[in-house]
């Protein structure tokens, strides 16, 4: 593999996406998406993160597969390794393929989980600092992150997700550094709340109204956010904390329960992840 | 570790009865960092929520942050409807069920005998493994065999005795478990008895907490079982043991030929082994008399038959038959006579005792080695045993033979007796049976 200090993203173009199932709260087969916009929504996300110096990797997309384009959901990168999904639906398991010839072209090691288990990748395990926090309930089952800890070597921490609109852990929580995250308690049950309160120092909590416009969806490079646009509150907070907020219009993609984060896949570990500053590569 | 409230629930203070609650039990493992994302403690609230119960078999905390944790959980439901239901949910939060393997059997090849290698039972609580389902062992009783019956899904123990050629007995040991019964947790004499067999306590509290413990068997709507001695006659106890049968705080009664010889020989001369209980001389001729009792019993063609006919009138017996207790008289072999309700084969005796302990809460063992260990054998080891006797080595053989929840009351028997009839009297009678 080569490293470089910039970000490094995975993304999928939009060029065949669209709502074609409803696997989610937020899918209207009948509704459906304006497939212009999507893609110029797209573009945005994808020249913003250029801008911010992210370095993209280009997936291409395929017909028949509308969800390729939420590249979080592929797999759990940690140093070199890569644990592709278990897409606990059918209709998204075609991906896997896809993610997976990527990864191996890319150097990684590919580490899949057992196959009785479900596991959605970056959309439901999340390093903020050395800990994997961890969404289960409605795609992840709880033990494959605690397979994935195990496997890792890391304190991973199943969260229940309680609110089915908020499916993903990414759609209701997001490490912005080590020990810093905003995070919508309305998703959580009162355990998983606790959790989150006991181990990350600086917790933001959003609104409801600001967490239905995915803003909890958000792509960190640096210490840029990118998030839907929308969530003047969220944006203040973050700028509070030292962050520059870039919000973006993702209503296409809000259609089919996804926004900016669910369309990148960080490559060479979150900013919020402590094994990405610390450089070493463990044996796995 | 039992979580507080589980199994032996709370909501039965004494605990007396916790094997008998019908129940679904499994088990299930977790494993991974629950500790630290509060999963072991939402799995055990869940589990109460649901209306089950636990108890925690075994809980390994990583040692380091990134280690993980594991925790083996006893779940007890209702009905398998239930555990079902309390199992399907846990499942989600990443607790799965412990595949142990089902107990097996061996058809019995000789009747009267068990199969080689069969498993023994003890006196606590015993579960097997049925079709991936703990189920609870009926009929708990020590030094016997464990019949599972495949076809109704029920086990129990079963006497060497009493098996059937082609009876399923269970053979290792494995599927099968024994769940020990916990320290009883309240500040009686349950509670606080540090050493079992004492003649240097305090004899008042000992007494309250006797007391205290039949009040609640009745109140749980068990039975209280005496098993006496012929001690009780000649220390002049009768009538305060006739008391507390009046009064209804004694639904069962174990003794021998001598017992109820010397208790109708008091109600026909007032002596015991022709010993006047008033004066305490012995009377002339006075040794004649509990075989001229017997005597005139077989003539009348038995206790009953006496009662019926105004001959006997007062004792023990006449207690026990007039308000219906459930009286069985086994017999040995230094009987005379002997009466006509005496049991003179000793298996259909101890089968007759063993039908009788079924709803037994509270067993109070009153001066008579033979009967009391007799007993001791039958009884489950939740049932609370108290063995009063003026000589400490009866408690011990009680112990020693595998009793060992027995708490020992070294007294003479007749202030024993008296003050508990007195205690007792106190509170108001227990209604029915």
């Amino acid at each position: 593999m080569e490293f470089s200090t910039a970000a490094r993203i995975l993304m999928c173009p939009a060029d065949y996406f669209g709502i074609e199932y409803e696997i989610n709260p937020w899918m209207n087969m009948q509704q459906g998406t304006n497939r212009q916009l999507a893609r110029r929504q797209w573009q945005r996300l994808y020249q913003t993160l250029c801008d911010l110096g992210a370095a993209i990797d280009l997936l291409e997309p395929v017909p028949g597969l509308p969800d390729l384009v939420f590249t979080a959901n592929a797999g759990l990168v940690f140093h070199d390794v890569f644990l592709p999904a278990r897409f606990r639906f059918g209709v998204r398991q075609g991906e896997s393929p896809h993610f997976g010839k990527w990864a191996r072209d890319r150097g990684f090691t590919l580490v899949p989980l057992p196959e009785s288990m479900k596991f959605e990748g970056a959309g439901d395990a999340l390093f903020c600092g050395d800990t994997l926090f961890a969404g289960y309930r409605f795609r992840s089952d709880v033990r494959s992150h605690h397979w994935v800890g195990e496997r890792l070597g890391v304190p991973a921490l199943p969260l229940e997700l309680v609110d089915p609109r908020f499916y993903h852990l990414d759609t209701c929580f997001c490490p912005v550094a080590p020990g810093v995250a905003i995070y919508y308690p309305g998703a959580f049950d009162e355990y998983g709340r606790s959790v989150l309160k006991d181990r990350i120092d600086r917790l933001v909590e959003v609104s409801a109204e600001e967490a239905v416009s995915f803003s909890c969806n958000a792509v960190v490079v640096g210490r840029s956010i990118v998030l839907n646009q929308g969530a003047p509150k969220l944006a203040a907070a973050l700028e509070t904390l030292g962050f520059n907020v870039r919000p973006l219009e993702f209503s296409e993609f809000i259609k089919s329960g996804g926004s900016a984060k669910c369309l990148t896949l960080r490559i060479d570990g979150e900013e919020a992840a402590s094994w990405r500053h610390a450089g070493q590569i463990p044996s796995c | 570790m039992t979580h507080a409230g589980q199994w032996g629930s709370e909501a039965k203070p004494e605990g007396l009865d916790s094997a008998s609650v019908p129940g679904v039990v499994d088990e299930i493992e977790v494993r991974g960092h629950i500790v630290d994302s509060l999963l072991l403690p939402k799995i055990l609230d869940r589990i109460l929520q649901m209306g089950g119960s636990f108890e925690i078999h075994e809980c390994k905390i990583g040692v380091r942050r990134s280690d993980p944790s594991y925790a083996r959980i006893g779940v007890r439901a209702d009905s398998p409807e239930a555990i079902d239901a309390i199992l399907g949910d846990l499942v989600e939060h990443g607790a799965s069920p412990v595949h142990a393997e089902d107990a097996r059997t061996v058809p019995a090849d000789i009747a009267g005998a068990f199969p080689d290698a069969f498993y023994s039972t003890t006196n606590q609580r015993t579960q097997v493994r049925f079709k991936g389902r703990w189920i609870d062992v009926q009929d708990q009783e020590m030094d016997c065999g464990i019949a599972l019956n495949p076809a109704s899904g029920v086990a129990r123990c079963v006497p060497m005795i009493c098996v059937a050629l082609g009876m399923p007995i269970v053979v290792g040991h494995a599927g099968v478990r024994v769940l020990p019964v916990e320290r009883p947790r309240e500040s009686t004499l349950f509670g606080f008895m540090s050493s079992l067999v004492s003649s240097e306590k305090p004899k008042s509290v000992s007494l309250k907490s006797v007391a205290e413990a039949i009040r609640a068997t009745r109140a749980a709507g068990k039975k209280v079982l005496m098993v006496g001695g012929p001690a009780i006659v000649h220390t002049g106890s009768v009538p305060y043991v006739a008391k507390l049968i009046r009064d209804g705080w004694i639904q069962t009664v174990f003794a021998g030929n001598a017992l109820a010889t010397h208790d109708v020989e008091q109600a026909l001369y007032g002596t015991s082994l022709g010993v006047s209980i008033e004066r305490g001389e012995p009377i002339e001729h006075g040794h004649e008399h509990h075989l001229r009792a017997i005597n005139t019993i077989r003539r009348a063609g038995g206790l009953e038959r006496a009662i019926e006919s105004g001959m006997l009138a007062s004792g023990i017996m006449y207690e026990c038959i007039k308000h219906k207790v459930d009286l069985v008289l086994a017999g040995s072999i230094r009987d005379d006579g002997p009466l006509p309700e005496v049991i003179t084969d000793t298996l259909l005796a101890q089968d007759r005792m063993r039908q009788s302990i079924r709803d037994v809460g509270f067993a109070l063992l009153i001066a008579t080695a033979l009967h009391s260990i007799a007993t001791g054998n039958l009884l489950p080891a939740w049932v609370k045993v108290v063995c009063v006797d003026i000589n400490p080595a009866t408690v011990t053989k009680l112990s020693d033979r595998g009793t060992f929840q027995t708490i020992g009351l070294v007294t003479d028997v007749e202030p024993f007796v008296r003050s508990l009839a007195v205690e007792l009297s106190s509170t108001s009678a227990p209604s029915g049976k």
